[in-house]
């Protein structure tokens, strides 16, 4: 009577799977907190696949991307900072890994070339109805009020 | 012995080009009235031989001739009919010569419907449109020519097209791109043309705005294809990378989108000429400066061709003519344009000159962004990356700007306003808005983003002030559907543009703030929970395709114990090109995208996967919002004072 | 011609903006090359095993000596197979190859080597690709070329061939000598 003992070990490990509340998959990585896992995600969305044609970590599956990501998770759970996770992995494969401009006299440029076009957009705003302004007189002067009032009058 | 008739053809294509750009340009600068009138007929000559050669081409394509280089390099016997047909232009040569056919026919679609501007101006147009088409037809003869021929011995069968490709997306994003990136090029040509023949008067812009809509809109239609496609082709849900050939695309459209609001002034109060004369130049070279980037290879992409920097030098000589030739004669006779016109600080104008600025920076930003790593690395000072965190902070900040700055300026009279009339009315839907933004979310999700509080804001602010404009529009008819239509095709056109803006502005603020994306471990049997959503993994097996074999994954998702949706993701091989691609299972509505993916197996027989589970809420309003912005961009130029007038009106 | 200075700006920025181009072009930019961040450091420290004796341990000061090229290679690495001729010619000719195995299976790549023949001069097992990590590697096969005094002066993504050893490598690798 095999089957039977079969059928009754089915019947054992698909109660036991019920009892589990039938969540039998994992999450593939499992985080100590919630602020890990949003670290860990902003991170793999900043950091770069170094093989890959322009993908961030998070979307690749490359080897070196897996690599990177495991590296983070383990130093994210290490306690290390941001920032000391960042310089990390920068010293292994500079900073084109990152995709978040560090700032340096060569990436300041990317805040000081917009920033500068915008004021210079807004002063040519000014100037431009500034002296708009000034050419068009839309309310008439005290004196030519008196003027228009004396016509008007004598006209009539 | 066809495709030679083919390139044949695109010889005489390029006769033809040559043509129209000198005749017509001579008989600009010696005012004989004869050679102008070539250009038209030119026009067509040119158009025939390029549609020719174009078809043979295709045909090459459809009928498996593998002895033309291209086919053999893109296309399979076992590829299905459409995708041989799309394979034409999946391809930097074929993809060239779609960009010339639509070139050629966008210069033919201006001798038809400007049949009837002043001739020295539709002359010196097409001309401009002539020596573009030149310049291009002869990069294409030297260097990419399609019909390149594999001989005597052709291979059997071809290397297949790239299986990301073998898509509709392929079938309806370029062609849909190119309508816009091309498109400009009218707008171009009539600002050169202006230049040239110093005719600046209010006519050069009502026939130069239709045009210009009608591309941008091709061009907003194309980038949304783009994203759409992106999304659900690359298996990872992700909508928009800010990706070096993507940012070629969203540049011309922030130019774009500036030169129509620039042109509308332009028209109704004769200002800003030399600026949109300026823009038009600017919007088409950020075209040309994005064709560059994707074919010479100084950018990585995943979107890019092969790269060749002899291609490179070649269009880059190509741009430095045409858009430093351009720029130089603007400099020359942008003096002389005269205006005269003042506008207040509180303005319809001001308004628009300020959303000009914001658009014209958010673009160099862009462009600074993209271009970075590259000088950086020219000139060996370090090897960097600008990516999202970068871009997405930059445009973020720019256009909360922007978006407050709508609201009121489309409230604005022209010339002159007070900005007391409209205090009362904007500090009211202001807090209005402030409440609702913080309230809703809150009552509907139980989660409070500062980010979503801050998009909705700004949407819900600008959209009272839309529903304002109605309410004015409407309210001195006798009846609202006669206050609808009195208000007219333009008023409408710019409405639901806006409007479409705000549903876009929506779909990125929600998605990108409520966004849940998760990685499990799953087999047969298993189930997850997220967000409300039971997802449970029914089952894995093979599938056989066309030209591929696939695992094929089957995900039932429950919400509230009832069904919603089976999900079918795939992790397909397609065995000629030795390629795998994951293939997301979607289901999606007006209000939330259910998206699944196989990442990868676990085992080795292939039972036990690792798969991305995620929930977008709202994403599909992005892709409607700009939907909308299209319809709004070609409704404008429905009006009436756009259509030619029988009697031939003055130009 | 009175030219309101105002209007070259546009121009004089595009012209500048052409040049880069320009000069990225002919100078033949790769936007695909990494350097490696290592450049001008010493090779890093480790501690890892032989690859034919799991026993015995290594660390950078039982390299470190001689100019020589610091190889990552592995059995599952088409490319490498590809590039094992041309290291097995180099290592005839007298340069020193330092083997490192990079994540792969040890039975499998001793057989490997037995099959196709030894260059380097000592075989590190590095299987979770920790040396390869701190090395900044990006896959296999690479090469890094490290002077006498431990100091990383070139790496080299992809399989050495003997094209890109004449035309480029071998002047690296001499001058370091």
């Amino acid at each position: 009577m095999k089957w039977l003992r079969t059928y009754y070990a089915g019947l054992v490990l698909v109660c036991a799977l019920l009892a589990s509340g039938a969540q039998a998959s994992s999450e593939l990585l499992t985080f100590d907190n919630d602020g890990l896992r949003d670290r860990y995600e902003e991170l793999s969305f900043q950091f770069r696949c170094p093989k890959c044609q322009n993908q961030n970590v998070a979307d690749s599956n490359a080897p070196i991307s897996q690599d990177i990501r495991q590296k983070t998770y383990e130093m994210l759970h290490q306690g290390f900072n941001d920032q000391e996770i960042i310089d990390f992995m920068v010293d292994r494969y500079t900073e084109f890994v990152i995709y978040k401009p560090q700032m340096s006299f060569v990436t300041i440029w990317l805040w000081i070339v917009p920033a500068f076009l915008l004021i210079s957009g807004l002063t040519l705003l000014i100037r431009l109805t500034r002296s708009s302004r000034q050419g068009v007189p839309t309310e008439l002067t005290a004196d030519e009020q008196q003027r228009l009032k004396a016509l008007m009058e004598d006209k009539s | 012995m066809f495709p030679e008739f083919g390139q044949f053809s695109l010889i005489l294509a390029w006769l033809f080009s040559f043509l129209l750009a000198v005749l017509p340009l001579v008989g600009l600068k010696l005012k004989n009235e004869s050679l102008l009138r070539t250009a038209p007929a030119l026009a067509w000559g040119m158009f025939f031989f390029l549609v020719v050669s174009f078809g043979i081409l295709m045909n090459a394509f459809l009928t498996d001739d593998f002895s033309v280089y291209l086919v053999s390099q893109h296309s399979n016997s076992a590829l299905p009919w459409y995708f041989k047909m799309s394979a034409t232009w999946a391809n930097h040569e074929g993809s060239m010569l779609l960009w010339i056919l639509m070139l050629g026919g966008w210069t033919v679609a201006v001798t038809v419907f400007a049949r009837t501007l002043n001739f020295e101006l539709k002359g010196a147009v097409l001309g401009v449109l002539g020596l573009i088409a030149f310049a291009f037809l002869m990069f294409i003869l030297f260097t990419s020519n399609p019909f390149e021929r594999f001989l005597p011995i052709s291979p059997v069968d071809g290397s297949d097209l790239n299986p990301l490709l073998q898509d509709i997306g392929l079938i309806i994003h370029p062609p849909t791109l190119y309508m816009g990136y091309v498109g400009f090029s009218v707008a171009f040509a009539f600002a050169v043309a202006a230049l040239l023949t110093g005719r600046f008067d209010a006519s050069w812009v009502r026939w130069s705005r239709p045009w210009t809509n009608v591309a941008w809109a091709f061009l907003t239609l194309g980038i949304a294809l783009g994203s759409w496609w992106a999304y659900y082709e690359l298996g990872w849900g992700g909508w928009w990378f800010w990706d070096p050939v993507e940012n070629a695309s969203f540049m011309p459209w922030l130019i774009g989108t500036a030169l129509i609001h620039s042109q509308a002034v332009t028209e109704k109060r004769n200002l800003f000429k030399s600026w949109s004369v300026l823009l038009a130049i600017f919007a088409f070279s950020f075209s040309l400066l994005g064709t560059f980037l994707v074919r010479s290879g100084v950018l990585t992409s995943v979107h890019s061709f092969a790269a060749d920097p002899e291609r490179g030098l070649f269009i880059l000589v190509i741009l430095a003519l045409t858009i430093g030739g351009s720029l130089t004669l603007y400099a020359l006779n942008a003096g002389k344009i005269k205006t005269n016109g003042q506008f207040e600080l509180v303005s319809r104008e001001s308004f628009i000159l300020m959303n000009n600025i914001l658009l014209v920076v958010i673009a160099f930003a862009v462009l600074f962004g993209t271009l970075l790593p590259l000088f950086a690395d020219a000139f060996g000072w370090r090897k960097l990356s600008v990516g999202a965190p970068f871009f997405n902070l930059a445009f973020n900040l720019l256009m909360v700007v922007l978006l407050c700055f709508i609201a009121v300026g489309q409230l604005m009279r022209w010339k002159k306003d007070q900005l007391k009339n409209w205090t009362g009315f904007l500090l009211a839907i202001a807090a209005g808005a402030i409440v609702i933004a913080l309230v809703l979310p809150w009552t509907l999700s139980g989660e409070l983003h500062w980010q979503i509080w801050l998009g909705l804001s700004l949407v819900f602010w600008t959209a009272a002030s839309l529903i304002r404009l109605v309410m004015d529009k409407t309210r001195h008819s006798k009846s609202f559907l006669a206050g609808v239509r009195k208000a007219g095709v333009g008023f409408w056109g710019m409405w639901i543009a806006h409007l479409g803006l705000l549903v876009s502005t929506t779909g990125v603020v929600l998605v990108s703030n409520l966004d849940i994306e998760r990685d499990f471990r799953m087999t047969a049997g298993d189930e997850v929970v997220l967000e409300n959503y039971r997802f449970e993994f029914e089952s894995i097996g093979k599938v056989q395709g066309p030209n591929y074999v696939a695992d094929q994954g089957v995900i039932n998702v429950y919400r509230n114990d009832k069904a919603v949706a089976v999900l079918n993701p795939e992790k397909r091989f397609y065995p000629v090109k030795n390629n795998v691609m994951t293939e997301a299972g979607i289901d999606g509505n007006l209000f939330r995208d259910l998206y699944v993916s196989l990442a990868e197996p676990l085992d080795d027989e292939r039972q036990v996967w690792s798969i991305r589970l995620q929930v977008k809420p709202f994403i599909r309003w992005l892709w409607f919002g700009a939907v909308l912005m299209a319809i709004g961009g070609t409704l404008s130029i429905t009006d009436k004072r756009y259509r030619s007038t029988k009697k031939g009106a003055t130009a | 011609m009175k030219i309101k200075p105002l209007l070259i700006i546009p121009l004089i920025v595009v012209l500048m903006i052409f040049s880069v181009f320009g000069y990225a072009l002919l100078s033949g930019v790769n936007p695909k090359a990494v350097p490696s961040a290592l450049t001008g450091d010493p090779l890093p420290d480790f501690k890892l095993s032989r690859l034919e004796d799991s026993k015995k341990f290594l660390t950078v000061s039982d390299l470190v000596g001689e100019p020589m090229l610091v190889n990552i290679w592995a059995t599952w690495c088409a490319s490498c197979k590809y590039e094992h001729p041309v290291l097995n010619s180099l290592a005839a000719q007298g340069v020193k190859i330092i083997g490192i195995n990079y994540k792969d299976d040890r039975a499998a790549a001793l057989t490997w080597l037995s099959e196709y023949a030894n260059p380097y001069s000592i075989d590190i097992f590095d299987p979770n690709g920790d040396l390869g990590f701190d090395l900044g590697v990006t896959g296999a096969p690479e090469t890094f070329f490290v002077d006498s005094s431990g100091e990383v002066r070139y790496r080299f993504q992809g399989p050495i061939t003997d094209v890109n050893w004449q035309n480029k490598l071998k002047a690296i690798f001499d001058e370091m000598a």
